[in-house]
């Protein structure tokens, strides 16, 4: 499945020659050299690229250039990478994130309720 | 003598670039995306005549002339902080330090969100993430898309998605709430689009909007403004519809939108669903300007610049030692006009570090701003001029309180 836009009416075709394997989630994608690794997850119908840290909820891109975050994920272990400003390469190791244990809300009022 | 350095590599930086490469400066431009031409990379529409406006070959001519005046460009590197330190700049980014005398910062534009019950969905986009998808990295958002928020940006990435093929099914509003109150008053949207008209292909709405001029006349448009839209480019645009919710499992499956009063009130019981893949969000751009906030430039805001703009003067400078701005973050217009104030900044930063001789050089420049301004052809609002007049008046204010305490 591709959602490429390969034949543009007004702009030039986009180069397709330099194709790259990487594996998102511990499953094999092939994506395009100089494409982001949004673009190139996109490409193969994935959009939820992270869950939310403290609800669990599914994330993908919201801003795409690179100001909301909403896209952190983790490149080769290293955590909060931002997938629509990050060009996708031979080999990476791309993981999304989940949810995690909060330390941070007041939990009381529903342990109570 | 140290370099020059650029913070942003959009039109309106890449054109200072060059400026001061080409008085002999060294320069380097730091940016955080994978592709140099910032927002305007994505631009792509037909000229009055005839021309397509490609903003991706605008960009790559702007990195091109850039690399071949010497200038050095660093992308995918963000700055994370800036500083003031004795009497330099120190510029943080996540690989390196940097040291100027003279900082420029061109750092564009963000789109403003509109809270939106479902917009956490994967699928959700702002417009301007649909544009790059789809004129940048030539994915498709999705096959059939709902765009919530009617103005000058919606209505041209609309035309961008139609050109890509891309369905769009509708462009509408937002349910009104407290932070989405302006883009959901179909009246004040109304106002907003009037300027516009002269992009729409129909003769009919064309000779709509000129009789469109008093607020009786608009009133009466918006009572009787078709339920179902007026089609631009064969796409509905609905000023009297809403979407109240986006739904789907773990995706964008469709909106929820319902008719709205003129004045915005949601209609009980008119509630419909339409189906879509993705949905673009499009309150609108503001400037983006942190980084003049960390360096402790003053700020005003100015409605018809579209937000907070750091204090500035016609020569780009602000109040704070050897710090420049230089498009959108003074204001949100096209990136033509950001290309002449590119030029206009570079000129006063290579005549401070030259120690004069380029005046009648910055005049011109300046006058060449305000004639690209008159012949813009998208005009992000109305008024920029009234805009910047007042920003003129904070700066002579400003520097009379200077002066005041100086003395």
């Amino acid at each position: 499945m591709t959602n490429r836009i390969l034949n543009h009416p007004v702009l030039d075709p986009i180069d397709e020659s330099e194709v790259v394997t990487f594996t998102f989630d511990n499953k094999e994608y092939k994506g395009l050299r100089h494409e982001s690794i949004a673009a190139a997850l996109l490409a193969n119908g994935v959009r939820t690229l992270r869950h939310h840290e403290e609800s669990g909820t599914p994330r993908g891109i919201y801003c795409n250039i690179g100001h909301c975050f909403e896209c952190r994920v983790s490149v080769n272990g290293e955590q909060g990478v931002r997938a629509c400003l990050t060009p996708v390469q031979e080999g990476m190791n791309i993981e999304s994130g989940g949810k995690l244990l909060t330390t941070v809300r007041d939990w009381r009022a529903s342990q109570n309720g | 003598m140290g370099k020059v350095i650029i913070i942003g590599a959009g039109p309106a930086g890449l054109s200072a670039a060059i400026t001061i490469a080409e008085k002999g400066l060294d320069v380097l431009v730091i940016d955080e995306y994978m592709v140099g031409g910032g927002r305007l990379l994505g631009q792509l529409y037909e000229e009055p005549n005839g021309n397509w406006w490609n903003g991706i070959k605008e960009s790559k001519s702007l990195v091109e002339r850039a690399k071949n005046a010497g200038v050095e460009i660093q992308l995918h590197t963000p700055v994370s902080n800036i500083e003031r330190i004795d009497d330099e700049w120190v510029i943080y980014t996540e690989s390196e330090v940097h040291y100027t005398s003279h900082l420029l910062l061109a750092t564009g534009a963000a789109e403003t969100p509109l809270p939106i019950p479902g917009w956490t969905l994967p699928g959700v986009m702002s417009v301007g993430a649909a544009q790059v998808m789809t004129n940048v990295q030539r994915v498709k958002p999705g096959n059939r898309g709902v765009i919530v928020g009617v103005n000058v940006l919606s209505s041209a990435i609309a035309m961008e998605l139609k050109i890509a093929n891309i369905d769009v099914a509708c462009i509408t509003l937002p349910k009104m709430n407290i932070p989405t109150e302006k883009s959901a008053d179909p009246m004040e949207v109304m106002n907003s689009l009037l300027h516009v008209s002269h992009m729409a292909p129909s003769a009919f709405v064309k000779l709509g909007s000129k009789l469109m001029t008093n607020d009786f006349m608009k009133r009466m448009g918006i009572t009787f403004f078709p339920k179902n839209g007026v089609k631009m480019w064969d796409i509905p645009i609905m000023l009297r519809k809403a979407v109240v919710e986006i739904y789907g499992d773990g995706k964008v499956e469709g909106v929820k939108i319902a008719t709205i009063s003129p004045s915005g009130e949601v209609v009980a019981g008119t509630e419909e669903n339409i189906s879509a893949d993705f949905v673009c969000i499009a309150g609108g751009l503001y400037p983006l300007a942190e980084l003049a906030a960390v360096a402790g430039c003053p700020f005003y805001h100015i409605e018809e610049l579209g937000g907070y703009v750091p204090l500035h003067n016609e020569q780009m400078q602000t109040p704070v030692e050897g710090l420049y701005v230089a498009g959108n973050i003074t204001g949100i217009e096209g990136a033509k006009v950001a290309i002449s104030q590119g030029v206009t900044a570079g000129l006063a930063i290579a005549n401070d570090v030259l120690g004069g001789g380029l005046e009648s050089n910055i005049q011109q420049a300046i006058a060449d701003i305000e004639t690209t301004r008159d012949n813009a052809y998208i005009q992000f609002h109305p008024e920029v001029k009234e805009g910047k007049r007042k920003l003129q008046q904070y700066w002579e204010e400003h520097q009379n309180k200077s002066v005041a305490i100086t003395l």
